[in-house]
């Protein structure tokens, strides 16, 4: 079957070259059978792929430990939930998903895409064959999943232990289809550069495929914290990590984006913009899956590294100067269609919305590669780490929190005072009954008493707009109060989802607020014996440790730590934390102990307890408790902001583009008249 | 959002640890069975090791195990680090000796280098890093806005479209106006 994979790889490559050479050519002559043998090709390098992709779940699930990859990710004694997601544990079967993912988004794109975008589709299908071309020979070059050992190992070297967490199975596709599904909309944007066509048709095409993107990223940025938090034991969701700073880049260019697209499609406005954006979005994607494969910055993510990073550093300084060469000629065409008229209107907010965003990226990227920097400056090494980014990121990620507020508030093309009184008076209360609470009872933390306070601002926001859409449907249509919202939601699902997309922003601002407040302790522990440790809310916990226990699992040696908790004397149950030792089929170890964490959560706070080890091999033990404020929000906001995504993307409901563009059309008309 | 924060209702600004043994001593401490798998075997740990003040120490020096995380962070959290505890055990005793936390990062950052710290030191090369991306958006700020100014007068300099006249609408026409431009605008 590797043999089939190892030729699969290579039919992909002679595809991808040929989807190339016929997308550009069929593009730019307007040959209908180049077009359709470009059209033609993305789809057979994604069967070639899906032929590769097989062929090394094959070598994975019949535990062939003569292929390299399968030895060193899996073991027999590995649960299968874990060697299907084993394709991506390691790099190499991660660049094949990724070359594979894209290909059937490539596919999909020239599938679904309505008629009158038809234009564009050599171009997208040569741009899609490019990259995952790129991919393929990475593949082939340098990191081949079907390479061959020269002996038969008895047994594989296992998963690693972090990795063997179901958020990992999750994570990882999630973040990988949000970077590749990046890839369309560049494609579509690569090509209204060459057809020359940039109107408004391309971002209509796009519009989905960009909402995807930025859902699926969203989603897994989400999972990767969930994960970090129940895996990694350090009782944090997010620590400013290379790699975790590479994931957040392309989201916040993409959210700002996808607000700023709203200016070209209501006003013909921001159209080098938006491209740019896009444009940049996607190297930004590529530069996360080079500081994630090249280890060029230190960074926990260490499993992933190695020398292919280089061979992304030359795709992107390729990639970056053509695109933006492309750009470069195409500007005179990108002129805007009308003017901004008011600096207080919702098109000036958006502006300085997205001058936050991409301010933010920019400050993320730019302490990302200092360390580079400042030994390639001065010759020292320097290490950039959470002090670091919260203080230069908090100020811009709170003044960017109260223009999620502020922007729905404001009219287009242009506010009038009176208008603006009757906006800003809910949230300006809802703002300062927050403030004025907070203080009251006792917070404060100036980050979190702002973090805070500007959700307040924010709720009051779009509780204001639901509020009056309702009434106004209820008035009208004489709905009763749950159909007016249903309908209202339904039927402007863009505007609408868009708030919720803002509430579960709001949640998880909440959430990084109550991390201000997080109290730890460690404690060493004989049976019977208690540590007390008094939470943020005043109540006091108590932790009796009482025993451990050892057993074996199926892939693992496991000594558990369990301690019964207590608040303020109230009995709350138990809570469970393991040493885990893992073992290949033959008992040998294969990786160092890790731990599993024991968490109690609800709305107000997590437990969050560490199993470090124990004294002398005996029963004595050592545990770290953390008692870390409203991670629950984190979570359950992270859900609202995917519903929200959910339910913009949803298909129907809104005034349909070609309508809104007929709209604006009209109005011109009118005007002009 | 206000009953959310009513109900959150921090009581404590500054929350205290304490940690004390109800039953000290007490107990039965059986062997287990197979202590390798549980790990490194720990040292108890004391009172002295959950010092505010030298967590806040280590949580501002760097482990050097290539973990990327804090002395703090690490010991009690990488449990086969064995450079996390001995890095503890130095910022101990340079505590005990009377060093302030001060003294003790910079005689961390005198044997180490500044990649010691978990944040540049804010001198020298290093404030570019700090101030760089908020001067960057403070000045793209200012000329955004001086732009948006420019545009706005440009637009203002086009002769204005005089409203055509008509009958005035009716409270109920300008509500279902409102309510259409508002659907136009979803």
């Amino acid at each position: 079957m590797t043999l089939l994979g190892g030729s699969a790889l290579w039919l992909a490559l002679l595809l991808g070259v040929w989807g190339a050479i016929a997308g550009f050519a069929g593009g730019r002559t307007g040959r209908p059978d180049l077009q359709r043998s470009a059209r033609h090709a993305v789809f057979a390098m994604c069967a070639a792929l899906l032929t590769a992709v097989f062929s090394l779940e094959w070598a994975l699930f019949h535990h062939d430990f003569n292929v390299e990859y399968v030895a060193a990710y899996t073991s027999r004694n590995l649960p299968t939930f874990y060697i299907w997601s084993a394709l991506y544990a390691g790099q190499r079967g991660s660049l094949l998903f990724w070359a594979t993912v894209l290909t059937i988004f490539g596919s999909l794109a020239q599938l679904l895409t309505a008629g009158r975008h038809r234009v564009y589709l050599p171009y997208v299908a040569a741009v899609t064959t490019v990259v995952a071309g790129f991919f393929v020979c990475v593949m082939l070059f340098a990191a081949n999943p079907f390479d061959r050992l020269p002996y038969t190992p008895l047994d594989g070297r296992g998963m690693n232990p972090q990795l063997q967490n179901p958020g990992m199975v999750f994570h990882p596709p999630m973040l990988y289809l949000g970077y590749i599904s990046i890839t369309i909309p560049f494609a579509f944007a690569m090509a209204a550069l060459l057809s020359k066509r940039l109107d408004a048709d391309w971002l209509v095409a796009i519009r989905k495929w960009t909402l995807l993107s930025w859902l699926f990223l969203s989603v897994g940025i989400c999972l990767g914290m969930w994960w970090a938090y129940v895996e990694l034991g350090w009782g944090g969701y997010w620590a400013w990590d290379p790699v975790e700073n590479a994931s957040l880049l392309p989201w916040l260019t993409m959210t700002a984006f996808l607000h700023s697209v709203m200016i070209q499609e209501k006003r013909g406005m921001l159209k080098k913009w938006n491209l740019a954006l896009i444009i940049g979005s996607w190297l930004l994607s590529i530069l996360g899956t080079f500081i994630t494969r090249s280890g060029v910055i230190s960074s926990v993510h260490s499993f992933t590294q190695s020398g292919v990073g280089y061979f992304f550093l030359a795709f992107l300084v390729i990639a970056g100067v053509t695109s933006f060469t492309l750009y470069a000629k195409r500007l005179p065409l990108l002129e805007a269609e009308t003017r901004l008229e008011s600096m207080v209107s919702r098109e000036a907010s958006f502006l300085f919305n997205n001058l936050l965003f991409v301010g933010i990226a920019f400050s993320v990227l730019f302490g990302t590669l200092f360390p580079i920097l400042s030994e390639a400056v001065r010759g020292t090494k320097v290490t950039v780490g959470p002090p670091f980014f919260n203080l230069v990121n908090i100020p811009l990620g709170l003044a960017l929190l109260l223009l999620t507020g502020i922007g729905p508030l404001i009219a287009w093309r242009r506010a009038s005072l009176p208008n603006l009184r009757r906006q800003f008076a809910v949230p300006s209360t809802a703002f300062g009954f927050t403030l004025l609470m907070l203080l009251v009872v006792g917070v404060r933390d100036i980050g979190a008493l702002l973090a805070i306070a500007c959700g307040g601002f924010v709720a009051g926001t779009i509780a204001q707009e639901f509020w009056r859409g309702t009434t106004a449907r209820h008035r009208q249509y004489g709905e009763s109060w749950p159909l007016a919202l249903a309908r209202l939601v339904g039927r402007n699902r863009r505007r609408y989802g868009g708030y919720i997309v803002h509430a579960g922003i709001v949640m998880l601002f909440f959430a990084f607020a109550g991390m201000a407040f997080k109290t730890e302790t460690e404690a060493t522990l004989r049976p019977g014996e208690s540590a007390t440790i008094k939470s943020p809310y005043g109540w006091t916990y108590t932790f009796t440790h009482l025993g451990i226990s050892q057993y074996d699992a199926l892939n693992r040696l496991v000594t558990a730590g369990t301690v019964e908790v207590r608040r303020d004397g109230k009995r709350l149950g138990l809570l469970t934390t393991e040493k885990r030792q893992h073992v290949d089929a033959l008992g040998r170890s294969t990786f160092e102990p890790s731990t599993e964490v024991g968490i109690r959560s609800d709305l107000r706070e997590d437990l969050y307890v560490v199993l470090g080890g124990v004294v002398n091999g005996s029963e004595q033990a050592v545990y770290r408790f953390t008692i870390n404020p409203l991670v629950w929000w984190v979570w359950y906001g992270g859900m609202v902001v995917a519903l929200g995504g959910l339910v913009v993307m949803w298909p129907g409901g809104g005034v349909p583009a070609v309508k809104r563009a007929q709209a604006g059309y009209m109005v011109k008309l009118v005007g002009k008249t | 959002m206000a009953g959310v924060v009513g109900w959150v209702a921090f009581q404590s600004v500054s929350p205290t640890v304490s940690q004390s043994d109800t039953l000290p001593g007490a107990g039965p401490t059986g062997k287990l069975g197979d202590p390798q798998r549980a790990g490194r075997p720990l040292e108890p740990v004391t009172a002295r090791d959950n010092l505010a003040a030298i967590q806040a120490i280590e949580k501002r020096l760097k482990c050097t195990c290539g973990c990327n995380l804090d002395i703090y962070t690490c010991r009690t959290t990488d449990f086969t680090c064995s450079v996390s505890p001995a890095l503890h055990q130095q910022v101990l005793a340079r505590y005990e000796a009377g060093q302030s936390g001060e003294q003790i990062i910079a005689a961390f950052v005198a044997e180490h280098g500044p990649a010691i710290l978990m944040a540049p030191p804010r001198r020298g090369f290093n404030l570019v890093a700090y101030f760089l991306p908020s001067v960057v958006v403070v000045i793209a700020g200012v000329l955004l806005t001086l732009a948006l100014r420019r545009w706005t007068r440009l637009a203002g300099d086009r002769p204005a479209v005089a409203p055509a006249a008509g009958p005035p609408a009716s409270p109920a026409e300008l509500e279902r106006l409102r309510h259409e431009l508002e659907r136009i605008d979803a």
